[in-house]
């Protein structure tokens, strides 16, 4: 843990950051700042799990695991999400939320 | 000193994670990212996890930057300008966001966490062992189980990057 910095403090950093993370999801109207905005949010709650494993449960490592595996998941997602948006923006010329209006062609 | 340090990444971190949501240039606002990211790897070497950490540097400001700079680079005119969303929305969001986080301070400090005092350093090797033990509360088949994702993942993102135009798909049906 980290010497004279209480749990409180760290929460209160991941939570700022969370919201910080949901008001860009909703004020963004580009896909790839939405995108960037949906890692800011996983990487608060990464930060959660990290920070609760070391200072409540010392002695086991899932969190440890767990954000791995988050990380894991997100690294899937984003380079999914990017290839999705490259495709979208050869069919249409555009990656604003406003004209994705076609699922499948 | 431990103290100053955490302090200096928080304040850069929510910074620049504001900046990153708020900037009007696209790739400034994924380099603002990356400064975000490079200061929660820096969280991780603070509370000693130094597998994390490293994971945190090279997956997310090795990987992810480079795949969204990438991406702008092919989507987007360098000087072109995001357009933002209205004045009156930013505000009711930036509101909504603020009582949110209202709720969430209120919960985290009106409750009483059990906090164990220790100085434990986790090693790369315990992590490794406990990824792959078969043993209750191993974490073998999860582990194997994100590899697949990860496969599958990639396939899928070739696949679906390679798709053809809609324009010529047009032409040939008609």
């Amino acid at each position: 843990m980290i010497a004279g910095i209480s749990i409180y403090e760290v929460l209160t950093v991941t939570s700022i950051l969370f919201f910080i993370g949901v008001y860009g999801f909703i004020t963004r109207k580009n896909l790839i700042s939405i995108l960037m905005s949906i890692e800011l949010i996983l990487n608060a709650s990464v930060i959660n799990f990290v920070i609760i494993n070391k200072y409540l449960y010392p002695d086991v490592l899932q969190g440890v695991f767990f954000s791995i595996f988050i990380i894991a998941v997100a690294a899937a997602e984003t380079a999914l999400a990017i290839a999705i948006i490259i495709n979208l923006y050869r069919q249409i010329a555009s990656v604003e939320v406003k004209d994705t209006e076609i699922m499948k062609y | 000193m431990e103290k100053i340090i955490f302090y200096i990444l928080a304040l850069v971190i929510i910074i620049f994670a504001i900046a990153s949501v708020s900037s009007k240039k696209m790739l400034r606002s994924v380099i603002y990212l990356l400064f975000v990211l490079i200061g929660i790897s820096g969280i991780y070497f603070l509370i000693d996890y130094n597998f994390l950490a490293a994971i945190q540097l090279t997956v997310y400001a090795g990987g992810v930057i480079v795949l969204l700079i990438f991406s702008v680079m092919l989507v987007h005119h360098i000087e072109m300008e995001l357009e933002l969303a209205k004045v009156s929305r930013r505000i009711l969001v930036g509101l909504v966001s603020i009582t949110g986080l209202g709720v969430f301070l209120t919960t985290i400090y009106s409750h009483e966490f059990a906090v164990v005092e220790n100085t434990i350093t986790t090693t790369t090797e315990d992590i490794g062992f406990g990824l792959l033990s078969y043993d209750v509360g191993g974490f073998i088949l999860p582990f194997e189980l994100i590899s697949v994702l990860l496969l599958a993942a990639m396939i899928g993102a070739i696949i679906i990057a390679k798709g053809t135009k809609l324009t010529n798909k047009k032409n040939d049906t008609v």
